[in-house]
Parts: C-alpha cells; sequence; structure tokens
C-alpha cells in the first residue's frame, strides 16, 4: 500500500463522494451469474474426453441409421459360396485388407478362389453364410441401440413416477415402496432376466421388457433419493404453505430440480443395457437368428473365431467403442452438472 | 430375508408352470405316452398348488428336485459338484479386483488431474467398458492361445487354470472400485480432518494411506452386494469361454435346455448368495466403522 | 514482547476460478511478537483464513502466493521445499481448525491421532506417544483420558473434540499457535472455556497465538494486538485498546457498531451496506470505497496509504489526511473516544 504516493493525491479529491456511480459499480462487479445448464455447458466442453465421447456417438448414431438407406449388401442375404471370405477395400493393398488371407503360412487371394466377381467388395470380409460383415454390424449396432434406448426409455416411465412418488409421499407408502424395491433387488438381475426371456416369447420386445424390468430400480431410487432432499427445501415449502396443488408441485418444481440427475442416470442405463443385450446374445437366451445384435455378432464370431478373428473383433471393438463412448461421456455430464456428486 | 428368498422362490416356482416348450421338447423321440410316464414320474402331473407345496418344503429340507436332463442327478448334488470352482474363481477374482482397484483409485485421487490419474482412470473406464466376455477372449487368445503361458481352458490343470478366468471375471469389480475409491478418496482428501493431519507436518503418502485409506474403503463396503451380483453374471460367460465345469456353465446349459429344476435351483442359489451378501455387508459395516454402533445406528442410502 | 517470531510482509495469494483469478490477500504485512496474541479480524471472504494457511503452506492447488515474504524466526518460509515445510508443520507452527465436529478423523483413535505427529517429528516410540497423549488429553481437560484416550471422535462432545483438536496441535510444543476461527462452532459456555485453555495455554507455554475471528466479543477476551482485514487487506491494526476505543477506519466503526454492547443496548444495531467486494476485478482505490458512508473522492481513485497514529496504531483511510474533511465518527464510536480519553487524558 506504500505504493501510493500522498503528495500525488490532488487536493480536488478530498470532498465526501457521492457514491452514486459507486453503487453501480457494485452491481457491474458482481460474478456473472450462468443459468444452470448454460454453466453446465460450458463445464462439459472443457471436458474433452467428453467432447470427443459424444462426437463419436453422434457419428455411430448417424451411420447406423443411416445404413437403413446406405447398407453396403443385404445384412440377411446368404451367398453360401462366398463364405470366410476376407476384408476386402477398393484401393487398400495391405494384405489383410485386399481380399487376401493366410493359408498355411501364404497370402492367398481368397476372393479368386471362389470366384468372386472382381467388382464385388465386402469391406470387412463375410461370415459363415457369406453375408457381408459390415452390413451386419451396421445393422446389429442399430438393433442394439434401439434396444437400449427403448430399454431406457422404459425405465424412465417406470422409475421416475416411482421414485417421485415415493418420495413426494414418505412416511408409510415410502416405507412399503422401498421395501419392495428392495425385494426386488435382492434377486440378481441376471436371474430376472433370464427367467423373462424364458417366459416372452423370444425378440426384440421382450429383451427390452426384460432390461427395463432390472432398470428402473435403479431409476427409482435416485429419483427417491433426490426427491427425499428437494422437498424439504424452502421453495417447496413455500408452496406447499400457499396452497399449490401436489401434483402441480410435484411436475412444476420438484421434475425440474431432478432433470439433471434423471439425465445423467439415463447415460448410465444405456450402456448397461447395451452390454446385457450383448451377454445374453452371447450366451444364446437373447437375439435369435436371423435378427442380428452385436452380441450375437460377437457370438457368431466367437464360434469360428481362432480361424477368422476379425468376425469377432469387429463386432468387439464397435460395441467397446460405443460402451467406453458413453461412459465418458455419462462420467462428463455429472461432473458438468454436479461436481460433487456420486454415481 | 427370509421373506424375500421365499418369495423368490414362489415366482421363480410360478415362471416355470408359465415356460413354453417342454424339458423333454429336445428329445424328439418320446412319444406321448412315454412324456406322460415321465411327467407323473417327477411329480409333473400333479395340480400346479400340490407342486409348489411339495417343492418348498423340498426346498426347505435342501432337496432342490432332480434335474430332467443330466441324468437325473439331483439339482442339490450337481451344486455340490459344481460350486467349487466357481467359488475359488469368484473369490479369486473379488479380491484381485478390489485390490488393485483400491490402488488405482488412490493413485488417481493422490495425483488427481495429473496424466498418472488420467491414465488410471481411462484404464477403469476402460474395464467397466469392453464387456468382461470380449476380455476374456483377449486373454485366452494372447496368453493361452498366442505365448501359450496358460491353459486356454478346463479345469485339469489346478490353480494355472484359474488364472484366466479369475483375471477375466476381476476385470469389472476392479473398474468399479478403482471409479468408486477415486471419487471417495478425492473427497477424503478435501475434508477438515485430512487438513489438520496435513497441518501436523505428515507427509502425502502417510496422509493417503493412514489417515484416508480407511475412511475411503469403508463405503466400499456398500458396492459390495452389486458387485457380487456383476461377478455372477460375468461367471456365466467367462466359465463358458474357458469351460470351466462351476454353476455359471451349468445355468447356461439348463437354461439353454428348459432343465426346470436345475434353473430354479441355481435361481434360489443365486438369490440366497445375494441376499447373504447383503446381509454380511450390513454386518460389516457396523463391525467395521466406529461412527456406526448397532443401537440406534442407521445408515444413509 | 519485543522480539519478532513471524513477519509478513506485502504478501498477495490469488486463486484460479472459473471466472478468473480471484486476489484473495493484496499485500499484508505485520510483525507478531514472541508469546503475543494477535487477532486476525473481518467478514467471511476477507482473506484472513488465506493469509494464514499462507503461512504453513497449505493452500489448494489452484492457489499461488504470488508476491511477498513470510519470514519465521528470521528465516523465509516462501523459500522452503515442501520436505522442509513438513519439517516445520505441527512442530514449529500448528493450526486449530474452525469446525471440531470435521476436523477429527472419524476412523481413528484419538489418541493415535494426538500420538502420531510426535512419533513423526520427536521420534518418540509408540509406546511414549501414547503416554504423552494421555497427558495432552489431561492437559486440555479431558476427563478419564486414562480410559478415555482409547475412544473414537463420535464419542466426544464438539466442546471436547474441540479440546482434542488443540491437544493435536500443542502434540510437538509448537512456538506458533494459528487459531482458525476455533471458537466459531461452538456453544457461548464452551467457546468460553476454549478460550480459557489457549490463554492458559500461552501463559504456561509462551507461545504466540494468531486468532482468527470475525466475532470481536471473543478479540476482546484474547487479543493483545488486533489486526482488522478487509478485501484481502489489513485495513487497521493496533493494540486491542485502540481498536476498540480508537477505531479510526469507516470499517472498523462499521464492525464495531454491528457488536450489540450493554450500555447501547437501546440503539438499533448496525448493518453494513452492501455485499463483501469482488475479488477479481478490485478496485484501484480504497475497497471498502462503494460501502462506505463516509468515502471521500480520493477512496475512489487512490489506494490509501498507512497513516500511523502511535508507535502501534495504524489505519489506511483517506480521512487521516491532513487535507481530508474532518469527519464526525457515529455517535456510538464518539462515546469509546470518551471512554479512551477519560482512562488516558488527552484530547477532550
Amino acid at each position: 500500500m506504500s505504493k501510493t504516493n500522498v503528495q500525488q493525491v490532488p487536493d480536488k479529491y478530498f470532498t465526501l463522494s457521492q457514491q452514486s456511480e459507486a453503487e453501480e459499480n457494485i452491481q457491474d462487479t458482481q460474478p456473472v451469474s450462468l443459468s444452470f445448464y448454460r454453466d453446465s455447458w460450458r463445464r462439459i466442453k472443457k471436458n474433452k474426453g467428453a467432447v470427443v465421447s459424444l462426437i463419436i456417438l453422434l457419428i455411430i448414431l448417424v451411420i447406423a441409421v443411416g445404413s437403413i438407406w446406405f447398407s453396403p449388401h443385404n445384412p440377411d442375404t446368404q451367398q453360401v459360396q462366398y463364405s470366410f471370405l476376407p476384408p476386402k477395400i477398393p484401393g487398400l493393398h495391405i494384405n489383410g485388407f485386399n481380399g487376401y488371407a493366410k493359408q498355411a503360412g501364404v497370402w492367398v487371394d481368397v476372393y479368386k478362389e471362389k470366384d468372386v466377381p472382381s467388382s464385388v467388395y465386402f469391406y470387412l470380409g463375410t461370415d459363415q453364410f457369406g453375408r457381408d460383415l459390415l452390413s451386419r454390424l451396421l445393422y446389429g449396432t442399430r438393433i442394439s441401440l434401439l434396444i437400449a434406448f427403448s430399454a431406457a426409455f422404459l425405465d424412465l416411465t417406470i422409475g421416475v413416477p416411482y421414485g417421485l412418488i415415493s418420495g413426494w409421499l414418505g412416511g408409510k407408502a415410502d416405507t412399503i415402496m422401498q421395501r419392495a424395491l428392495e425385494i426386488i433387488s435382492g434377486v440378481p438381475t441376471l436371474v430376472v432376466v433370464v427367467l423373462m426371456l424364458l417366459i416372452f416369447p423370444p425378440g426384440i420386445p421382450s429383451i427390452i421388457m426384460a432390461l427395463a424390468l432390472i432398470g428402473w430400480i435403479t431409476m427409482a431410487r435416485v429419483v427417491r433419493g433426490q426427491t427425499l432432499q428437494i422437498k424439504n427445501q424452502e421453495f417447496i415449502l413455500a408452496a406447499r404453505v400457499l396452497g399449490q396443488r401436489p401434483v402441480k408441485t410435484v411436475l412444476g418444481h420438484i421434475l425440474p430440480n431432478l432433470s439433471s440427475v434423471i439425465i445423467i442416470q439415463t447415460m448410465f442405463t444405456i450402456p448397461e443395457a447395451i452390454f446385457f443385450e450383448a451377454f445374453l446374445s452371447f450366451i444364446g437366451v437373447g437375439m435369435r437368428a436371423p435378427n442380428a445384435s452385436l452380441g450375437t455378432l460377437i457370438n457368431d464370431g466367437y464360434q469360428t473365431f481362432q480361424f477368422y478373428p476379425h468376425l469377432m473383433w469387429y463386432p468387439a471393438l464397435i460395441i467397446s467403442l460405443i460402451m467406453i463412448a458413453f461412459n465418458i461421456f455419462a462420467d462428463g455430464l455429472r461432473d458438468a452438472f454436479d461436481p460433487k456428486m456420486k454415481g | 430375508m427370509i421373506v424375500t428368498l421365499l418369495l423368490i422362490s414362489s415366482v421363480t416356482f410360478l415362471l416355470m408352470q408359465k415356460l413354453p416348450g417342454s424339458p423333454y421338447g429336445n428329445e424328439e423321440k418320446l412319444t406321448n405316452v412315454q412324456k406322460a410316464v415321465m411327467n407323473h414320474q417327477y411329480g409333473l402331473d400333479k395340480p400346479v398348488v400340490v407342486q409348489y407345496l411339495y417343492y418348498m418344503v423340498g426346498v426347505a429340507k435342501g432337496n432342490l428336485g432332480v434335474s430332467l436332463q443330466f441324468g437325473n442327478q439331483p439339482v442339490s448334488k450337481i451344486i455340490a459338484t459344481r460350486i467349487g470352482p466357481s467359488v475359488q474363481l469368484g473369490i479369486q477374482a473379488l479380491i484381485i479386483g478390489t485390490v488393485v482397484g483400491i490402488l488405482f483409485g488412490i493413485i488417481s485421487a493422490r495425483f488427481q488431474n495429473t496424466w498418472l490419474d488420467t491414465s488410471t482412470s481411462l484404464f477403469a473406464i476402460l474395464g467397466g467398458s469392453v464387456p468382461n466376455f470380449v476380455f476374456a477372449v483377449l486373454l485366452q487368445l494372447f496368453f493361452a492361445i498366442d505365448l501359450k503361458w496358460l491353459p486356454i481352458g478346463l479345469w485339469d490343470n489346478g490353480f494355472a487354470s484359474s488364472i484366466l478366468p479369475s483375471l477375466a471375471l476381476a476385470i469389472t469389480p476392479m473398474a468399479d472400485s478403482a471409479r468408486f475409491i477415486r471419487t471417495e478418496m478425492i473427497d477424503v482428501l478435501h475434508s477438515d480432518y485430512i487438513e489438520l493431519a496435513r497441518s501436523t507436518g505428515v507427509d502425502e503418502w502417510t496422509v493417503a494411506f493412514r489417515y484416508g485409506l480407511r475412511n475411503a474403503v469403508i463405503p466400499l463396503i456398500t458396492i459390495l452386494g452389486p458387485m457380487v451380483a456383476s461377478l455372477l453374471t460375468g461367471s456365466l460367460v467367462v466359465e463358458q469361454i474357458f469351460a470351466v465345469p462351476g454353476i455359471g456353465e451349468q445355468f447356461t446349459k439348463s437354461i439353454l435346455s428348459n432343465d426346470y429344476f436345475t434353473i430354479m435351483g441355481l435361481t434360489i442359489l443365486y438369490s440366497t448368495l445375494l441376499v447373504i451378501v447383503i446381509l454380511i455387508v450390513d454386518i460389516l459395516y457396523v463391525l467395521i466403522d466406529p461412527r456406526i454402533r448397532l443401537i440406534g445406528g442407521t445408515r444413509d442410502e | 514482547m519485543s522480539e519478532t517470531i513471524l513477519s509478513l510482509d506485502d504478501v498477495h495469494v490469488s486463486f484460479d476460478s472459473l471466472n478468473g483469478k480471484v486476489h484473495a490477500v493484496r499485500g499484508v504485512s505485520f510483525d507478531l511478537h514472541y508469546g503475543e496474541t494477535l487477532a486476525l479480524v473481518g467478514e467471511s471472504g476477507s482473506g484472513k483464513s488465506v493469509t494464514c494457511r499462507s503461512i504453513i503452506r497449505l493452500l489448494s492447488k489452484n492457489a499461488s502466493i504470488d508476491d511477498g515474504s513470510i519470514l519465521y524466526e528470521g528465516k523465509n518460509i516462501l523459500a522452503k521445499s515442501q520436505r522442509e515445510m513438513r519439517s516445520i508443520r505441527g512442530k514449529e507452527i500448528s493450526i486449530i481448525f474452525q469446525d471440531p465436529m470435521t476436523s477429527l478423523n472419524p476412523t481413528m483413535r484419538v489418541s493415535k491421532q494426538i500420538a502420531l505427529p510426535m512419533i513423526h517429528h520427536l521420534h518418540l516410540s509408540k509406546h511414549e506417544a501414547m503416554k504423552r497423549a494421555i497427558e495432552l488429553l489431561k492437559r486440555v481437560g479431558i476427563p478419564n483420558s486414562e480410559v478415555r484416550y482409547k475412544d473414537y471422535p463420535h464419542q466426544f462432545s464438539g466442546g471436547q473434540r474441540q479440546r482434542i483438536v488443540i491437544a493435536i496441535a500443542l502434540a510437538c510444543n509448537p512456538k506458533l499457535l494459528i487459531a482458525d476461527e476455533p471458537t466459531t462452532a461452538l456453544d457461548v459456555t464452551i467457546q468460553a472455556q476454549i478460550i480459557e485453555l489457549m490463554k492458559d495455554i500461552q501463559k504456561k507455554n509462551g507461545t504466540s497465538i494468531i486468532f482468527i475471528t470475525h466475532d470481536l466479543g471473543v478479540v476482546a477476551k484474547v487479543a493483545d494486538r488486533v489486526a482488522v482485514m478487509y478485501a484481502g487487506k489489513i485495513v487497521e491494526i493496533g493494540t486491542a485498546e485502540e481498536i476498540f476505543y480508537l477505531p479510526q477506519h469507516p470499517y472498523t466503526w462499521g464492525l464495531l457498531q454491528s457488536v450489540p454492547t450493554a450500555d447501547e443496548a437501546d440503539e438499533e444495531l448496525y448493518a453494513i451496506p452492501g455485499a463483501p467486494p469482488d475479488l477479481i476485478h478490485p478496485s484501484k482505490g480504497d475497497a471498502f470505497y462503494s460501502r462506505n458512508p463516509y468515502a471521500l473522492e480520493a477512496d475512489r481513485y487512490y489506494e490509501p496509504p498507512y497513516f500511523q497514529l502511535s508507535p502501534t496504531h495504524f489505519a489506511a483511510t483517506w480521512l487521516l489526511d491532513e487535507r481530508a474533511p474532518k469527519v464526525e465518527p457515529p455517535p456510538s464510536i464518539q462515546r469509546r473516544y470518551a471512554t479512551f480519553y477519560k482512562k488516558h487524558g488527552g484530547k477532550p
């Protein structure tokens, strides 16, 4: 503070100040308060991993959906004479991607061996029935995502109301509803899903139902916990004192405050559903032929994987990529919404 | 707890009644007469209520019925002969997973926001994201087929046979506990009592291990239940991939062949296991954490 | 009282935050003598805790000490390595934190928490350290310490826990004790006990104490000297008597007016208008300017220097410049002046 030279200060300043401008200054200098979502968005943009993951997910999503119209081959067309072709990509002359495969230590042009017309390319090769792996992969990804998103959506429609009601009512109703959850969660999810799949007719809807059946419990728990916390805050109390109808309070005040938690939970549910679907298909109780999902593709690939490992690696790679991207993105979302919140 | 188990077994039983297809469906040579005889033999021709009562009384006595597929063996005997490998794998995986996970979590938290944190966290995310059956196949390919260090599968080589399946199973609990411990430890390292410990001049590693570790690890017990549940799931695929003659492999086989009693028996086994784990978790929590006493101690979810 | 144990000179500390660099401490200087208690007073966010944490170099990772020097017994603390700092922390300088409910490790026996620093610094055996821990517990007034040393923190009351925290701080007989609002979280009756305990320790050990608080009532009981902080600066510093009875800075006036006292019970309690200042873009003049009813134009544009009023009393306000208009302090402050002059003579 010795930096100010007393003599420097002009005499005219030694009058009482009116401070009218100064009052405005206070306003100006208050830290800029951003709205909750804009603030969160700013934080997530800083998280490189989350941004990259989001981009990867969007790309996969667009390609998977787009392949409905742009599939290189029909995923179901079987051409047994073209079975087990190695990948062949036009313009690429690296062994392993040019239609050559190693047979007894020598690289052989399998396409020539099997009389495939030179204009026909299978970018990722074919499976045991001569189906194009790339097309099946795109199709399988689409199905896996469809199942996961639908299951997550069902989770929302069951879990959120359950949690809201349980948390809002409290008391005896809450206790009973929580006991019920406890009993259900005492059953290993695996068992529930397997039993469901045995009972329902095989197919995509059954799998979605079975996955939702286990997923909603966590959602209900999380929502209930948050509802309990928010319920006792002043603004809710104020709304109640002012005589607002409970339904309106819950939908108007509590639900919006839960949105971030619900989004985060959903983001964690989706990869879990993808995994579980793949798992079920892998052990053979999920998708049935000729339908394909990432899980069945991995399973198919695993059957012949000693000789044609690429048939398993590509679907395994895609599913891992989706799961990693979802998890990193969900982590990033969680950190951005609430750095303190734990899984 | 008993109520939970009773409910589970009843529901399982009822669901089994609704199962489409017959347990003998894949043996097409059977005539209707033969089927009727067999139904009678297994008590499947009696009214559902009677079957239910028989079954429940049997369960209470430890009799889980007879497998309809595997040479009429009692289900309890199938379980008895197959539980050993599964339990061994499960315990080994749980120990490897949590110990490595805790270490990773601590390193992550201790060096928060450095490259060490980033790489261990990334590893944990990889472990939690790559499906464990993919990981299992990778392990098998690399260590068994390419390097030939360890057996490809089958449970015929003692401990060596158990290494790869244990590792494959351990990946999920490892990832879970690493991420869990990281958040816990970061919380703990920012707490007032750690600040106080630092102010007394002890170094960071002493702070992390002597003052912090216990506080960060105790809450890990709460996710032990879900971890065991995911181990059960994992055991199905891992045992199948490594051809381990365990419970998981049996369960897969039974599901694919509609083997009622075996499925029911294993379901009850799995549920019992999980319920017991949850109970143990509650007891452990009371025992380990001095903040929580048996009387009047409440645990918030 | 004359020898200096600690000397801060123009210390600047800042934090990186999402909204920009927060200048939490902006040029703090003071000396602390052996066996003396200095109270640091100010509202939350005035930088008193940050100042003290800089002394033991325990700031969060996003903080940096940008400028200035901190001399402890003549050696510059800021030049020391973390390893050297660890041999000072707990041994030479100890700190007592605000909230006894959270500053003890919940899963460690209290005796161990007291013993660990002794094993670490004094290289005592486990057994010896334990024995001393029990003595310390007795010393800070924990009854039945021979039995209770085995207990965990949750088995003690809030006041007892703060005694235990004090025992940890005292374990290695530090020369300097920093008490960061040690009584704020406690009941009033317990507060008095803890203050008595600290005074007793000071008398017996000759410890120097820096006592951080926003409670002027507590200050009156413990402090030899008082430094008033505002917006990361000391605006006024002097002996307790000078600050309480001859305050010069309008902020100190405001602080004193906002404490209820017995003799002005019928007067309305004063609240300082406005909100604490923005430390991301500190004003170039006096930071208190915008909330100061006695502000001069000079306060707006120029940082006031310290004007010396006595060998011990300094205040940073342009009101003390000879060119400044004579302002009448608020009535309650004038009464304080009168009390002072009645006792010591001097100006009417």
